[in-house]
């Protein structure tokens, strides 16, 4: 049976890499992802997880390494951060385009310049268009499950792409929580041994990775396209067959208080606040709830607008900046709801960048203002929260 | 040696893993490298392939030139995707989910994927000791997109990015020496070598495979195309290149150094030069000066093997 502990999730992270037999880890340190790779490093050193870790020289080389392992049938993790999600770009493009399972844990990070080491989402949004599945977690347990769902979600046959869990940088990667972590032998029930249908092996060779010229490039592309949005499918069965192994059940849009007439939406670990001060604002009487995507790609047209369609007002908050344009996430929301019949008004704001704090009162002071606009108008696109002029 | 050139197709291996049909230019002398490496490497292997012209030639969907396991990803990371190729087949042969099969891992790249854009990926894996062999298939230039410069270019060379001029004499640096930079990380084994000198260059190949740990060939591939000499003459210029010290082939084993093939007297520079037109803009005075730093690269190397 599961056991409960208390750890820093970062360190969790790792225990639960190995309790799905990873066979390759290949890893670069950075701020605030280090715990995992140490951990993974020390896992390894101790015989507690027999795997090849693979001290790369950077992350370009650590997702390079990566796409090696997982061509050759490799169950294969990495984990990385901001400035290294960066580095990787090019060559996340690539796993997902050569339908190679990798896991990878993303501890979200700001985006320099000026440096900063803390979190928010400019990372995530800078590989929004990879090609990879993206899971968006709020507490450590959503992060060690979604890891252990995302193996199986990754190397099923009818996906075979790369998944990223993302994890609030130091809010959520350095909190040390209570935590339910299954036993070796429920995973190994729960996630079959990866079994990659070609991988490159001698006695059956194969030719990956050819150029393609325009006559099959936009196929290329298509298949791909699809093969993401049939993933949706199966991403729903793993968590519904996780929640009949484990009692826990993971949605593509969560919501809370789901059905009042504002709605507010933030994505990641800030969202446990949020529902402080929805709790707070409930208590005074407001009609507010509150919505998150889990799913960012692919994205859930479907349970989205659902979630929100009877709602009047939805109030965004993105943790990233898109230079001159729409805050990213709100602006899909936006367009993902547009031609609907029936749709809430939409007010955004973007907050919490490069780890400063949206406290409980930041919540409510977003949500008066929100709705202050919506009735009033703004001459802005967005807002941008607890900026000093 | 030299008169054992005609009775290569004779003598060499029969396998044949780097297959007709691609679509290199005529005369391309780093396919043929690149055949001769992949007939003393054998079946049990797995190549990774950095972006150029040999990924390019023997790739299109839904074609294929491999007859061994093969994969190309991207242009710089092929010592790392190698590395991860190496790790994941170690790991799942001891964990006895695939059977042991001593495979070698075999990363190709060009002189651009090596000595520049892929020189901290290579550097990696050679620190980290991986179980592979690198092959540097060096034609001087960035051919596949159009004949620019490397680091790997010679001194004075034309190239569409060294253009001669007004202010410029061509390729203004001197070729990396991308061996030495192998043989610092104290890898087991390193080696030139260049198709025009087959032999010399299949043994290479098989001393890498028996190698444990990482090992570095670097073969000069004659590129008529880039080097602007005539297409039949490629086999010929490789040899002038050895004869003339230009590009001296060499082992080092274990940090010692031996040189493959030596000769009497090297010949004039300018007997290489003259077959191409990359060099034709060139001077007297800069031959001059090429042909001195030649011999003394070339009297320094033979000390080292002495
Ligand atoms: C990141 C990146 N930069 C640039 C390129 C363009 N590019 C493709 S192949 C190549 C040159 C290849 O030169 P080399 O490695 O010497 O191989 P060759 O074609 O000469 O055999 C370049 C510049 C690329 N594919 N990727
Ligand atoms: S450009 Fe040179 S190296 Fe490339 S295929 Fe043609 S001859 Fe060969
Ligand atoms: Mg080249």
């Amino acid at each position: 049976m599961a056991h409960k502990a208390g750890m820093e999730v970062s360190m969790a992270v790792s225990e639960v890499v190995a309790l799905t037999d990873t066979d390759v880890v290949a890893a670069y340190p950075i701020t605030p992802q280090t715990h995992i790779v140490e951990h993974l490093a020390e896992l390894v050193a101790n015989g507690e997880l027999d795997a090849e870790f693979i001290p790369v020289e950077s992350e370009h080389s650590a997702m390079s390494a990566c796409l090696g392992s997982a061509a050759a049938g490799a169950r294969t993790f990495t984990a990385t951060a901001g400035q290294g999600l960066e580095l990787m770009h090019e060559v996340l493009y690539v796993a997902s385009s050569m339908r190679l399972p990798i896991v990878m844990t993303v501890a979200n990070r700001a985006l320099s310049a000026p440096l900063s080491v803390w979190g928010d989402h400019s990372d995530v949004m800078a590989v929004r268009d990879t090609g990879w599945i993206q899971i968006f977690t709020e507490n450590g347990q959503e992060v060690i499950d979604n890891v252990i769902c995302a193996f199986r979600i990754a190397e099923d046959r009818r996906v075979l792409l790369p998944v990223m869990v993302h994890l609030d940088g130091f809010n959520l990667s350095h909190m040390i929580e209570p935590l339910l972590f299954p036993e070796h032998g429920e995973v190994k029930d729960f996630l079959p041994p990866n079994n990659y249908p070609l991988p490159l092996d001698p006695r059956r060779p194969v030719a990956m990775g050819d150029f393609g010229p325009p006559v099959i490039y936009t196929e290329a592309k298509w298949a791909q396209e699809v093969n993401l949005q049939k993933s949706y499918d199966v991403i729903l069965e793993v968590w519904q067959k996780f929640a009949d192994k484990f009692g826990r059940k993971y949605n593509p849009v969560e919501t809370y208080h789901g059905d009042a007439r504002t709605l507010l939406y933030i994505t990641g670990s800030f969202s446990e606040t949020a529902m402080t001060a929805v709790d707070s604002m409930r208590k005074a009487g407001q009609d507010i709830g509150l919505v998150r995507l889990r799913l960012w790609r692919p994205f859930p047209f479907k349970e989205f607008r659902k979630a929100v369609k009877d709602a009047e007002l939805l109030i965004t908050v993105d943790r990233a900046i898109s230079f001159g344009g729409p805050p990213p996430i709100a602006s899909e929301i936006k367009a993902a709801i547009y031609n609907e019949p029936k749709k809430p008004k939409v007010v955004s704001f973007v907050g919490g960048l490069g780890g400063r704090d949206i406290h409980v009162d930041g919540f409510e002071t977003i949500v008066q203002r929100g709705i202050e606009i919506a009735r009033k108008g703004s001459q802005n696109e967005y807002e941008i929260f607890g900026v000093r002029e | 040696m030299a008169e054992l050139g005609v009775y290569v197709s004779r003598v060499a291996p029969k396998v044949e893993t780097f297959l007709p049909g691609h679509r290199a230019c005529i005369g391309c002398a780093e396919a043929l490298a690149l055949r001769l490496i992949c007939k003393a490497l054998g079946t049990n292997v797995i190549v990774a392939n950095a972006t150029g012209c040999m990924e390019i030639v023997s790739s299109q969907v839904p074609y294929t030139s491999w007859g061994v396991p093969w994969i190309h990803t991207l242009f710089e990371n092929t010592a790392a995707v190698a590395s991860g190729i190496e790790a994941a087949r170690k790991a799942m042969e001891r964990k006895g989910r695939i059977p042991a099969s001593n495979t070698k891992i075999v990363a190709v790249g060009g002189d651009g994927a090596t000595s520049d854009i892929g020189l901290q990926a290579i550097s990696g894996a050679f620190e980290r000791g991986h179980n592979m062999i690198y092959v540097c298939l060096d034609n001087e230039a960035y051919m596949n997109t159009g004949i620019q410069r490397s680091s790997a270019t010679p001194f004075g060379a034309s190239t569409t990015t060294s253009p001669p001029g007004k202010l410029s004499t061509g390729q203004f640096s001197w070729k990396k020496d991308m061996p030495a930079i192998a043989v610092a990380h104290k890898i087991p084994y390193v080696a030139t070598a260049c198709h025009s000198y087959p032999f010399d260059l299949m043994k290479k190949v098989k001393k890498a495979l028996a190698v444990e740990g990482p090992s570095y060939l670097h073969v000069l591939s004659v590129c008529p195309t880039g080097w602007r000499c005539p297409p039949d003459l490629a086999v010929r210029v490789g040899r002038l290149a050895v004869e003339t010290g230009v590009f001296p082939l060499y082992e080092v084993e274990n940090g010692g150094y031996r040189m493959s093939v030596d000769f009497p007297a090297l010949k004039p520079l300018t007997d290489y030069t003259k077959l191409q037109g990359r060099f034709r803009h060139l001077s007297e005075d800069m031959l001059a000066q090429i042909q001195a730093r030649v011999t003394e690269e070339y009297q320094k190397l033979k000390e080292k093997a002495s």
